[in-house]
């Protein structure tokens, strides 16, 4: 017989406690480990699926942030320029308007400049003119130009009339010396006479006269009493005429467009005389010019 | 000429003896019940784990796993029963590599031991399951005229058990012990070799047979159709 009922009987028994070890020492702890570390695997699996995500979200929110700071940005930049642009626009309109304001400043200077310089320029040709005219005139002056002006004199003092005749004849009676008549050159007796006669003839008394020469008049005679002055002589023109002139030049400077100049020169020019020998004075001069060459 | 490791005697008293069958099955018992207490008395639940560890987790789960295929839903509850035969089996045809040593598995009264195991726990299982009534008409399905050719099913199938794995685990011993006397050199080695691999396959079918029988049994109706197939292994 093959079979030991006994044997049987002891294996079954070793078997049942066979299984009763392999569960205490083996499957249990084992799977028990195994339960473990899964849980351990799912939990960190778990973790890793929460911090990816976390990342997504803080990726997303990152990314967010980047294109909000992107626009904002952008904006900052458009915002930057177009203030450049506008404070370049500023900039450039005040620089023009420096410049402008510069500019005027020099033009004006320059105008000045010139002005001045124009002015210094018509004053020394003036003071120029006038000095070779009044040289002209003292070289051309003579006896014989005295004899004729001793003429043109008397006939002026013969036509005088209305209120300058008062006047003067008023200055002669009141006066308490006798009247004075200057004259560049010392006057011969026959001229002298012409002179009291064509005075007394005029104011119709005697009048007693002191005769005086004086250089400065240049050529011409000329009659004071008691602050009233009868004159005929080229000095006087020469003032009028440069006082007429330097009015005109003064009118011109000034920025006035209509300071046209006024032909009222010959006009101006006469002296404080009642007598204006103004058309034969200016032909004389010009008459002057020629024969002054001559010595 | 020895059949079984029943003949070998150790100590007699009476009824009682101490066997050869006996004395290797405690070895066997000793090296797997020492071995996993080593291995299992430090485990580790991180994820590095030493190498004795990986090998009894992987034929752990490997169990696990070949039970929940057979058809049982909780196979933490059968690895007790169904993973002590297949390691205990299997450990059993490994260790003839060892000279000296005769499996356990290869007496007859050994197997019919398991056998007889497996017949008590079909039914533990099944009443567990089903409950005793729920169990007892199982025997009766399809019909009740079946009644008496389940019942002989069921003892013929623990016989079927018990013969094939002594036959096997028998006959492979035999053979080697006549080789050795005809052609000692060599030959031996490739029928140990090939010992070996139907050990492990009488382990396997032996293990799995049983998971099957209670699946059956558990389940009833839906898992008829396994044991047919199974028996024809």
């Amino acid at each position: 017989m093959l079979i030991d009922w006994f044997t049987v009987g002891a294996q079954a028994l070793n078997f049942l406690i066979l299984v009763w070890l392999l569960k205490r020492f083996l499957y249990k702890p084992i799977l028990n480990a195994v339960d473990a570390r899964e849980k351990l695997i799912a939990a960190k699996l778990a973790d890793a699926a929460a911090k990816e995500a976390e990342a997504q979200k803080e990726r997303d929110a990152f990314q967010q942030r980047n294109e909000a700071f992107d626009h904002q940005r952008a904006e900052l930049m458009r915002k930057a320029t177009d203030e450049a642009n506008a404070e370049r626009q500023r900039l450039l309109d005040d620089a023009r308007k420096a410049a402008d304001t510069l500019s005027a400043k020099r033009q004006d200077a320059l105008s000045n400049d010139a002005r001045t310089l124009h002015q210094a320029l018509r004053r020394r040709t003036e003071q120029e003119v006038f000095a070779i005219a009044g040289k002209a005139l003292t070289d051309l002056a003579s006896s014989s130009l005295e004899e004729r002006m001793g003429e043109v004199f008397t006939s002026r003092v013969r036509a005088m009339e209305g209120r300058s005749k008062e006047r003067v004849a008023q200055g002669l009676v009141t006066a308490k010396e006798p009247a004075l008549v200057r004259s560049a050159f010392d006057l011969p007796a026959a001229q002298r006479t012409a002179i009291q006669k064509a005075l007394n003839e005029t104011f119709s008394r005697e009048i007693p006269l002191r005769f005086e020469t004086a250089p400065e008049l240049v050529s011409g005679i000329e009659l004071t009493t008691n602050g009233q002055k009868v004159a005929w002589s080229i000095a006087d023109y020469l003032t009028s005429l440069q006082t007429g002139v330097e009015d005109l030049l003064k009118d011109k400077d000034t920025p006035r467009p209509s300071a046209a100049p006024k032909p009222a020169v010959n006009a101006k020019a006469a002296p404080r005389t009642k007598v204006a020998p103004k058309p034969r004075t200016a032909s004389k001069s010009k008459k002057a010019k020629p024969e002054t060459k001559h010595p | 000429m020895r059949l079984s490791p029943d003949d070998m005697i150790f100590w007699r008293y009476g009824f009682l003896k101490l066997n050869g069958t006996i004395v290797f099955t405690w070895a066997l018992m000793f090296v797997l019940a020492v071995g996993s207490k080593l291995v299992t008395r430090k485990l580790s639940t991180d994820l590095e784990r030493s190498p004795w560890q990986n090998l009894l987790e992987i034929i752990v789960t490997g169990i696990e796993k070949q039970i929940a295929d057979v058809g049982l839903r909780n196979p933490e509850k059968y690895i007790g029963f169904l993973g002590t035969l297949f390691l205990f089996v299997a450990l059993a045809s490994l260790c003839t590599i060892i000279p000296g040593y005769e499996p356990p598995t290869g007496s007859l009264s050994t197997t019919a031991a398991l056998a007889l195991c497996v017949l008590v726990a079909v039914p533990f299982f099944g009443i567990q399951d089903q409950g005793l009534v729920g169990y007892l008409k199982s025997y009766a399905e399809p019909t009740v005229i079946m009644l008496p050719f389940n019942i002989i099913s069921e003892l013929s199938r623990t016989l079927a058990l018990a013969v094939r794995l002594f036959g096997n685990m028998m006959s492979g011993t035999m053979i080697i012990a006549i080789l050795l006397t005809i052609t000692p050199f060599i030959f031996p080695i490739a029928m140990s070799a090939l010992g070996l691999l139907t050990g492990m396959v009488q382990a396997y079918i032996f293990s799995i047979l049983a998971g099957v029988y209670i699946a059956a049994a558990t389940r009833g109706r839906q898992a008829k159709a396994k044991p047919t197939l199974a028996t024809t292994a």
